[in-house]
């Protein structure tokens, strides 16, 4: 096909710029590579890395400042286990529902609700987990305080379960339809079709599903800054979970409006937002891997 | 089939189904909570007048004002980028190690919390280009924050697009970008908005990555410039719950406050789940 010279220029001048733009996406995160850790590696000019990751106390502002990430660290896992524990279970039973078990009509109803879900925003969840939750945990367990790990758990159970129900959710309902039907033929009931063909079958999505809600739930700010007390110390285990944390999230969003610009202070809540960065990053590429070998895997077969 | 694999089958129904329950319930409590402690508080006044008394009276207007400039500063920024990309992705790249790069960033900016979009928005725009504190700093960092939603929802619009469309089209001696800008885009729109307007439910909800880029705890009056502090919702029910003046006195304020913000995003994913099932229903039928 013959094309005038100038529409040629013109059709790749634009092919160019969208390349361009496209490129800028990689070129975002790169930036945010860069930027996090020049700032969060500025931390060791004047304190020792060692310090930093091994260190068992964090107290920036005492007149010798530490900046301990364990209990940080170990605040993060805390909260984010505990809200694991209650959104996996949940999530993956409620992905079954809606995409194995329900009537079509009402999951078209419930996918709605999920989105929901999704959409609320995260102070909203920390302020019903600060004005109502945390008085009821108080209560019911006669603590001192309602603002403990557990109620961030819980919170954090209640935002991660949209991950974790939409992925999961996807994975189950690309199950090819005859690996269901030669199961229900050769006479298994629809829940042992649902428990040794589906749930088999989807588990690398599955899995995806869980690393994501992991994910969602370490890089949690508002809710768990509202909802868990914000003591900077090493938690307790397993009495951690009633008790007072602080996350590496929360640390940053408390501590950050107070420090000067460039000082050791802010160096460090750096150091720790790369942390968290790293860690979700890793999580992040750990969930594409699985991802794309089973949608390889379902697409060989 | 055996009497105990039905009851087992009962039984794990039951189990599931009350699962779900618990997740739907989930949402009914904490919705009822906010509607019925909010609505009370709900006035044109208090939509449109400034907080008064240390914040411990008066409305929350300058906090709306706040969040639309995020809302149209972020989207003017994201939009087009988000758009374009996704048009490359699914127009023009072929599959390899550039698309690969490119899919990875976006599920891995999708992933990053929010506080970390905070923490490079501080050491980039307020600092490194010095815009300081502003709205500029504030919505561009919303703006990445929203990137892979507006991409993959342009992604999935233009995927659904059928490839006939294009073969026809380039059949006809259209050029690759006329057939894009005349043929797929028009198609794809409907999806493409739905995707927008779900990234403007993100922006006008998130914290965290507006606490050191701008948001204000109180300023008398609303922002003159693009450089200037801004009060935002999301931001003020947290100021107001957490280290207001008079922190259990103005509960009916805190209430007040997350139904607007409660309002605002539900309101607009309302209006992108219907947008989208009007159009999936078309597709259907067509």
């Amino acid at each position: 096909m013959r094309m005038s010279f100038k529409r040629w220029h013109k059709e790749k001048m634009i092919e160019s710029t969208l390349f361009a733009v496209a490129t800028a996406t990689v070129l975002i995160l790169i930036l945010i590579f860069l930027f996090l850790f020049r700032d969060g590696l500025g931390l060791f000019d004047t304190y020792s890395f060692s310090t930093f990751i091994t260190g068992q106390a964090w107290h920036p502002t005492s007149y010798n400042p530490q900046y301990g990430l364990v209990p940080l660290f170990l605040g993060s896992l805390l909260v984010t286990f505990g809200a694991i524990c209650i959104s996996v279970p949940l999530g993956i039973t409620s992905a079954i529902y809606i995409s194995e078990i329900a009537d079509p009509r009402v999951s078209e109803v419930l996918k709605p609700f999920v989105e929901i879900l999704a959409g609320i925003p995260s102070v909203v969840y920390g302020f019903f987990g600060l004005v109502v939750l945390a008085p009821y945990i108080q209560l019911w367990l006669d603590l001192p305080t309602g603002q403990v790990a557990l109620t961030g758990s819980i919170m954090l159970s209640i935002m991660a379960l949209p991950t974790i129900i939409s992925i999961a959710e996807d994975a189950i309902s690309s199950i090819p339809s005859s690996l269901k039907e030669g199961s229900l033929a050769m006479g298994a009931t629809r829940w042992q079709t649902i428990y040794k063909v589906v749930l088999p079958a989807s588990l690398s999505g599955i899995s995806a599903a869980v690393i994501l809600g992991i994910g969602r739930a370490i890089g949690e700010t508002m809710t768990v800054m509202m909802v868990t007390g914000n003591a900077a110390v090493i938690p307790g285990m397993p009495e951690g979970i009633i008790e007072s944390v602080r996350t590496m999230t929360a640390t940053i969003a408390l501590e950050m409006g107070e420090v000067s610009m460039g000082s050791e202070h802010y160096h460090a809540l750096f150091a720790v937002g790369s942390v968290l960065f790293l860690t979700t990053f890793i999580l992040n590429l750990i969930a594409d891997r699985i991802k794309n070998r089973y949608k390889f895997k379902l697409e060989g077969s | 089939m055996s009497l105990s694999s039905r009851t087992n089958e009962k039984l794990a129904f039951t189990f599931i189904g009350l699962s779900m329950l618990t997740v739907v319930a989930s949402v009914l409590i904490i919705l009822y909570f906010i509607i019925s402690n909010g609505y009370t508080a709900l006035s044109w006044e208090f939509l449109t007048s400034m907080p008064r008394s240390r914040m411990t009276e008066g409305g929350i207007f300058p906090a709306i004002v706040g969040t639309v400039l995020l809302i149209v500063f972020s989207m003017l920024a994201s939009l087009p980028m988000g758009v374009l990309a996704a048009i490359y992705l699914n127009e023009y790249s072929k599959p390899g190690r550039f698309k690969w790069a490119i899919e990875m960033a976006i599920n891995n900016l999708a992933g990053t919390p929010s506080v970390v979009f905070g923490l490079f928005g501080l050491a980039l725009f307020v600092r490194y280009f010095g815009f300081g504190s502003s709205v500029i700093a504030a919505s561009l960092t919303l703006g990445i924050l929203v990137l892979p939603v507006i991409v993959r929802a342009s992604q999935e619009a233009l995927l659904s697009v059928p490839m006939e469309y294009r073969h026809a089209s380039l059949a006809l001696g259209v050029s690759r970008w006329e057939t894009v800008r005349k043929i797929v885009l028009p198609t794809a729109l409907p999806g493409i908005v739905t995707g927008s307007i779900l990234s403007i439910g993100r922006v006008a909800g998130e914290t965290a990555p507006i606490l050191f880029t701008g948001a204000a705890y109180f300023i008398p009056q609303l922002p003159s410039s693009i450089f200037d502090r801004f009060m935002a919702l999301p931001y003020h029910l947290y100021v107001l719950a957490t280290d207001g003046v008079d922190i259990e006195g103005t509960r009916h304020i805190q209430y007040g406050t997350a139904l607007v913000l409660l309002l605002v995003v539900l309101g607009v994913n309302t209006i992108a789940i219907l947008i989208r099932r009007h159009y999936r229903r078309k597709l259907r039928l067509g």
